[in-house]
C-alpha cells in the first residue's frame, strides 16, 4: 500500500516537475509546480513528517505560488519564446545545474554513507514538538537571522516598488540634483513644503497612489492578450 | 473482520455521513438564501414548489443538469474543464479534520469521531483550504475573457491577504491549547469557557476573514456582477457553473464548522453528556446546529451590507485585520505565559 502510494506520487512529482521546466506557458508551469509540491508533501507524510508536509502545502502551494500566479497574470506574461542561441545556453545551464546538484547531494550523503557522526532522523525529531525544540532552542540564532533577512527583503522590495510622492520628487531634485538614492528620498520631506507644490502636482500624487491598483488591473485585463490562448482573439475585443 | 478492515469500514461510514451532510447543505442553503433574502426585502420569494417552496432547490438542480453546457471556443480547454472540479475538492476535503463527537468504542475498538485524526489538525485544514483559490484563478485565466481574468486576479490577491489574518487568529486559539489537533481544542473548551469569550477579537478577525475567504458579500469582488459581469465564472454555464456554486456553499459550511469548533466548543454543549453511538449522533447534531447559526449569519450579512470597493478591501485586510490579529496573538501569548489562559 505504502509502496504504491510512494510510486504514484514520486512519479507524479517527477513528471510534473518536468512539465514545470518544459512547458511554454508560464501559467501551466506554475500549476505544475503546485502539483509537484503537493506530491512532495505526500512523500513527506510517507516519511513520517506530516508537519513539514502541511507547512509545504500551506506556505508554498497555498501562498507563494498563488503570488506567482498573481504576478504572471497581472503582468500578462505570454508564452515563452525562443531566445537566440537558447538551446546552447540551456544546455550549459543544464550541465552546470546537474553538477551543482551532484555536489550538493554528495555533500549531503557523504556523512550518511560513511555512517560516522550522524544520527538517524527519528520520528521524534520531525514531530511538532521536536521540530519546535530544535528551531527555537538549538537553532534560535539562525532562525532569527533568517527572519531578519526576510524583513530586510520586504523593506527593500517596498522601497524599490513604491512610487515617490510628488513632495519627495520635488524635494529630491532640489536636494540631490536628480540622484535617486534612498537618503535623497528620505531627506526630501522637509525641503519641498506643501507651498512649493502646484495644485496639479498634488492632484497627480493623490491620483497615482489611489488609482495605481486600478491602472495595473486595467492593464492586465485590457491589454492585448498573448498567443497563449488557443483561440487567439479575445472575446471582449470583438465588435 | 481484521483490524485494518474494520478501521477502513469505520472511516468509510464517517466519510459517507459527512459527505451526505455536506452535499445536502447546498440545496438547503440555496433555499435559505432565496427565502431569507425575500424575507429581508419584503417579497415572497420562491413559494410555488412544495411546502414553503422547499422543492425549488430540486427544480434548480434538475435545471442545472439539463441546461446546455456551453464551452466557448476560445477557452484554454484543459484548465477550463478542470477548474470547477478543483474548487469542489478542497471544499469537501477540509471537513475531514473537524471532530464531531466523543470517542466511541465499537466491539472493543476505539473509533474517533473525526475522519482524519491528523497530528497537524487545524493547519491541515488551512493548508487544504488555501488550495481552493487555484480553481478561481484557473477558471478566470482559462476563460480567455477580461472580466474573468480581472475576477481571478482579485481572487488571488484577496485570498492571500485575508489568509494571513485568518491564520493568525487561528494560531491565537492554538497557543493556550498547545496542540494543533481540533479534538484538543474542543477538550480545552470543555474545561474552560468557550474561546469566543477570551478571544473575542480573534473571533471577529476570523469571522471577517472567513467572509473574504469564501468570497461572500461584502467581499465577493471576484464575481462583482456590477463591474465584472460575473467575474471568474462569467464563461461557465449549466452544471459547471453550479459546481462553483456548490463549492462556495460547502467551503462556507466547512469554515463554519471550523469556527464553531475553535470558538464555540465544537460538538460539545455545556450540560449535555451522552456517550456511545448516541453521543456521536448528538455531537453531530450539536455541531451542525452551531454551523447552521453561522450559515444563517452568512446569509443575514449578505443581504444587509453593500459590497466593499477594492481598495477598501485591501486596506481593511492589511491595515486593520492583520495588525488586530497580531495584537490579539501577542496578548493571548502573554496571557498564556502569565498562566491566565
Amino acid at each position: 500500500m505504502e509502496t504504491a502510494v510512494f510510486l504514484v506520487f514520486a512519479l507524479l512529482a517527477l513528471g510534473s516537475s518536468l512539465v514545470v521546466v518544459a512547458h511554454k506557458s508560464p501559467i501551466y508551469s506554475t500549476l505544475s509546480l503546485v502539483l509537484t509540491l503537493f506530491s512532495v508533501a505526500v512523500l513527506f507524510v510517507l516519511l513520517g513528517a506530516p508537519f513539514i508536509a502541511t507547512l509545504q502545502l500551506l506556505i508554498y502551494a497555498g501562498a507563494i505560488l498563488v503570488l506567482f500566479l498573481f504576478v504572471i497574470m497581472l503582468l500578462n506574461v505570454g508564452r515563452e519564446e525562443g531566445i537566440p542561441g537558447g538551446h546552447r545556453a540551456q544546455l550549459v545551464a543544464a550541465v552546470l545545474g546537474a553538477l551543482a546538484f551532484a555536489v550538493a547531494l554528495w555533500l549531503l550523503l557523504r556523512p550518511a554513507l560513511g555512517a560516522a557522526g550522524t544520527a538517524p532522523l527519528t520520528e521524534e525529531l520531525v514531530s511538532l514538538s521536536g521540530l519546535a525544540q530544535e528551531l527555537f532552542a538549538e537553532y534560535l540564532l539562525p532562525f532569527e537571522i533568517v527572519g531578519l533577512l526576510l524583513l530586510v527583503a520586504v523593506i527593500g522590495a517596498t522601497v524599490v516598488a513604491r512610487r515617490p510622492t510628488a513632495d519627495e520628487l520635488a524635494g529630491g531634485v532640489l536636494a540631490a540634483g536628480g540622484a535617486a538614492g534612498i537618503g535623497g528620498v528620505a531627506g526630501a520631506g522637509g525641503m519641498g513644503g506643501p507651498g512649493s507644490l502646484s495644485a496639479l502636482d498634488e492632484l497627480e500624487a493623490a491620483e497615482s497612489t489611489a488609482a495605481s491598483w486600478a491602472a495595473d488591473a486595467d492593464r492586465a485585463g485590457g491589454g492585448a492578450r498573448p498567443a497563449s490562448f488557443p483561440g487567439g482573439a479575445e472575446p471582449g475585443a470583438r465588435p | 473482520m481484521s483490524a485494518g478492515a474494520s478501521d477502513l469500514l469505520a472511516t468509510a461510514i464517517k466519510l459517507a455521513v459527512a459527505l451526505g451532510i455536506l452535499l445536502n447543505v447546498v440545496p438547503v442553503m440555496v433555499w435559505v438564501e432565496r427565502r431569507g433574502s425575500a424575507l429581508m426585502q419584503d417579497r415572497p420569494g420562491p413559494n410555488r414548489l412544495g411546502p414553503l417552496g422547499l422543492f425549488q432547490a430540486l427544480a434548480d438542480a434538475v435545471k442545472f443538469m439539463f441546461k446546455e453546457d456551453v464551452t466557448p471556443s476560445a477557452v484554454d480547454r484543459p484548465l477550463y474543464l478542470m477548474a470547477p472540479v478543483l474548487g469542489l475538492l478542497p471544499a469537501l476535503t477540509t471537513f475531514a479534520v473537524i471532530p464531531f463527537g466523543p470517542d466511541v468504542t465499537v466491539r472493543g475498538r476505539l473509533v474517533q469521531m473525526v475522519i482524519a485524526p491528523a497530528q497537524t489538525g487545524v493547519l491541515l485544514f488551512l493548508a487544504i483550504a488555501s488550495l481552493g483559490v487555484y480553481s478561481l484563478v484557473m477558471a478566470g485565466y482559462a476563460s480567455n475573457n477580461k472580466y474573468s481574468l480581472l475576477g481571478s486576479i482579485r481572487a488571488s490577491s484577496q485570498l492571500i491577504s485575508y489568509e494571513l489574518a485568518l491564520t493568525l487568529s487561528v494560531v491565537a486559539v492554538i497557543v493556550p491549547v498547545s496542540s494543533f489537533q481540533l479534538r484538543d481544542v474542543v477538550d480545552y473548551q470543555q474545561h474552560h469557557v468557550w474561546n469566543v469569550l477570551p478571544q473575542c477579537i480573534g473571533f471577529l478577525v476570523f469571522l471577517i476573514a472567513a467572509f473574504a475567504e469564501t468570497n461572500r458579500l461584502p467581499f465577493d469582488l471576484p464575481e462583482a456582477e456590477s463591474e465584472l459581469v460575473a467575474g471568474f465564472h462569467t464563461e461557465y454555464s449549466a452544471m459547471r457553473f453550479a459546481t462553483f456554486f456548490m463549492s462556495e456553499y460547502i467551503s462556507m459550511t466547512s469554515l463554519s464548522a471550523l469556527g464553531a469548533t475553535l470558538y464555540f466548543g465544537g460538538w460539545t454543549l455545556p450540560g449535555v453528556h451522552v456517550s456511545g453511538l448516541l453521543g456521536a449522533a448528538v455531537g453531530l447534531a450539536v455541531l451542525f446546529g452551531k454551523v447552521a447559526c453561522f450559515l444563517a449569519f452568512f446569509v443575514w450579512v449578505r443581504w444587509t451590507f453593500p459590497r466593499f470597493r477594492y481598495d477598501q478591501l485591501m486596506r481593511l485586510g492589511w491595515k486593520v485585520l492583520l495588525p488586530l490579529a497580531i495584537l490579539n496573538l501577542i496578548v493571548v501569548a502573554a496571557l498564556t505565559i502569565g498562566g491566565i489562559l
